[in-house]
């Protein structure tokens, strides 16, 4: 599916972040990390190791420190806080450990919620979004609050809103962190029905099951971020 | 897969990957429909909160509409009672000066004549009520003739009082100098008092009976515009009446009524003593029609000040309550300000929401305490049977105040959920 000369969807240049001190705190260590156009990569780390950085740099909620970082062959550094904030409506898509759905809202009005900032017509909205509940085989409970979904219908609704916008990425936090086994498993078999259909997926876990899913494995430690090779 | 390749059918045009900084079209935008749709779900999502929230811009607006419409009513009903007939009327009093037992009467025998030849005079006229002997009544019959009496009142007018009442008569004419400077027996009177009477006509040149006095009625009077209590009484020639009775009895001194022209009522009421008897004006006390300024200056008083500087304080009190609520739901909300970030919402679309959300708030406020404060302007005119007046620059002022007291209260907030940083909201 990866098209042959387009620029990878996540380009890590030396890319490092330090808190300012005192006393200075490296937060992930320069490194280099390439993901390209319908890749699945996972992100694995004990807490406190760097990943929650790792997932901010990524999803351009923060600023690298040192290096350079390129989404969709975009150099991301130099970009004014308005531009970085349009990139990361339109190119990347967020799923959360905890699904971060508005309570009182619809799941289809959730889903809508995604393009309210990306500047298109009001019209038509909500075909699509009723699109992307069907993609995630919600599409009979549209109408329904969060608080009347189950965990793992709700994390459903999460991944719809990251896919209505059509982003470059997904970019996926502990996606099954507040689900039970058995849920967590119909959602990872969503990821890779996503997958295969050539959506650029990276997951940021701690459970090495979730962590084996992924075509690529990278492991945070301590902030030093390396590749795993043949898992 | 099959699913998928439809919706990725729809991607959108002119993404170009290689593009080496963000196309123009790509900046996060927030149009004024989806800002408005936002704000109006934000207030909705909790209804009982929003309307206590709201509840201290309604009572600061209800009490400004209330205030203001309350005086713009009193001002009209002044205004309204302050018509051409009383700034055209002027009433000389008879006090008799230091010593009024020893003069019965100051007003001289041709003061109609004097006061007429003042300019702007049009009719003037002296009259007292007659005190009769107790147990003296009025009749259409003499007494003893088996006819029961009426108690009526008895007033002695020079001609001048009847023509400045500007009287309609029903049927007849009124009295004239003729008859008063003969002293004839004629008597006006009113039509209610004329049908409890038993007169109908005048063709039969009908008589009232005052004691054993019998005066032929000349005319009966259907309404006056001036002294309505004419209609209820039987108003004789005053010499005729000084001939009978003679002048006013001491407590019931005499009065004077001057209709003029308009605008020189002050005018006349300044010259009106002198004229009448130059040596004494002292004699008279001269009461001009009041003034209109003067009137609804009145009724701008200190009170209503202090109702306005109420609504005042109840608007700072409603100001506070929308800056405390929205101040909490930021806090409430911060999970949900880090999604918008990470939809794609910049700091000044979360500011200008959350804004929007306490400006719409102070003005559903301001709306609804107008309506408040007009019901309760209109309720308390009919109670009244005034007239209720509000200006309409008060209507549309007031929910705009409402607004800004809102969006004034509201600053403080948005700008605390702008500064709210996404990462952080998100790790909640």
């Amino acid at each position: 599916m990866s098209t042959a000369g387009a620029p990878p969807v996540i380009e890590f240049r030396g890319v490092g972040l330090t808190y300012p001190g005192p006393p200075p705190v490296p937060a992930l260590q320069p490194c280099d990390l390439t993901v390209r156009q319908g890749d699945y990569v996972t992100v694995v780390g004990p807490s406190g190791s760097g990943k929650s950085t790792f997932l901010n740099i990524a999803g351009l909620l923060d600023a690298p420190t040192e290096g350079r970082y390129l989404l969709d062959g975009i150099d991301t550094g130099p970009l004014a806080d308005g531009e970085r904030t349009g990139l990361r409506g339109r190119r990347i898509g967020f799923v959360f450990q905890s699904f971060h759905l508005l309570p009182h809202r619809s799941a289809l009005e959730n889903v809508e919620l995604a393009m309210v900032y990306n500047g298109g017509a009001r019209r038509g909205r909500r075909e699509r979004a009723r699109e992307a509940l069907h993609r995630v085989g919600l599409g009979h409970r549209t109408d329904a609050l969060p608080t009347r979904l189950s965990g793992g219908e709700r994390q459903r609704v999460a991944i719809a809103r990251a896919l209505v916008a059509r982003p470059s990425l997904l970019l996926c936090d502990e996606p099954t962190g507040n689900l039970d086994t058995q849920t967590a498993e119909s959602v990872l078999a969503l990821l890779d029905e996503l997958h295969a259909d050539g959506i650029t997926l990276v997951v940021i876990t701690h459970a090495p099951d979730v962590a084996a899913r992924g075509r690529r494995t990278v492991a945070i430690r301590d902030g030093v971020l390396t590749e795993q090779v043949g898992v | 897969m099959p699913s998928f390749k439809k919706l990725s059918d729809l991607a959108w045009p002119g993404r170009t990957p290689a593009a080496p900084r963000v196309p123009r079209g790509e900046r996060s935008r927030f149009s004024p429909g989806d800002l408005l749709a936002e704000s109006v779900a934000g207030i909705l999502q909790r209804p009982a909160r929003s309307a206590l929230t709201a509840l201290g811009t309604v009572l600061g607006v209800g009490t400004f509409v209330a205030v203001l419409g309350l005086t713009a009513t009193t001002s009209s009903q002044i205004d309204s009672r302050f018509n051409e007939l009383t700034a055209t009327e002027v009433t000389v009093e008879d006090t008799g000066g230091e010593q009024p037992e020893f003069l019965a009467n100051a007003f001289p025998a041709d003061a109609d004549r004097r006061i007429g030849a003042l300019g702007g005079v049009r009719e003037a006229g002296v009259y007292w009520p007659v005190r009769l002997a107790p147990g003296t009544t009025v009749g259409s019959a003499p007494p003893g003739s088996g006819a029961t009496g009426e108690e009526a009142q008895v007033v002695a007018a020079s001609p001048g009082v009847l023509a400045a009442a500007e009287p309609s008569l029903a049927q007849g004419r009124t009295f004239d100098s003729y008859h008063d400077r003969h002293g004839e027996n004629v008597a006006v009177i009113g039509s209610g008092l004329a049908s409890r009477l038993g007169i109908f006509t005048l063709e039969t040149a009908p008589a009232v009976f005052v004691g054993d006095r019998a005066f032929t009625v000349i005319g009966i009077v259907d309404d006056v515009q001036r002294k309505a209590d004419l209609l209820l009484s039987v108003v004789v020639p005053r010499t005729t009446a000084e001939e009978i009775w003679g002048g006013p009895q001491s407590g019931e001194r005499a009065k004077m009524l001057i209709s003029t022209d308009l605008g020189a009522a002050r005018q006349i009421a300044s010259e009106a003593a002198l004229a009448l008897d130059p040596a004494h004006p002292d004699h008279f006390k001269v009461v001009p029609p009041p003034d209109p300024k003067t009137l609804r200056g009145s009724v701008t008083s200190d009170l209503n000040q202090l109702f306005m500087l109420l609504a005042g304080i109840c608007l700072v009190i409603g100001a506070v309550g929308i800056a405390n609520t929205t101040l909490v739901a930021v806090l409430e909300r911060t999970g949900e300000i880090g999604l918008r970030r990470a939809l794609g919402a910049r700091g000044r679309h979360i500011t200008v929401q959350f804004l929007a959300e306490s400006g719409a708030l102070g003005a559903l406020g301001g709306l609804v305490g107008t309506s408040f404060g007009t019901v309760t302007v209109v309720v308390m005119a009919v109670h009244r049977e005034w007239t209720p007046v509000i200006h309409p620059a008060t209507v549309v002022t007031a929910p705009l105040v409402g607004l800004a007291t809102g969006v004034l209260a509201g600053l403080y907030p948005a700008w605390r959920a702008s500064r709210i940083q996404p990462a952080e909201a998100l790790r909640r």
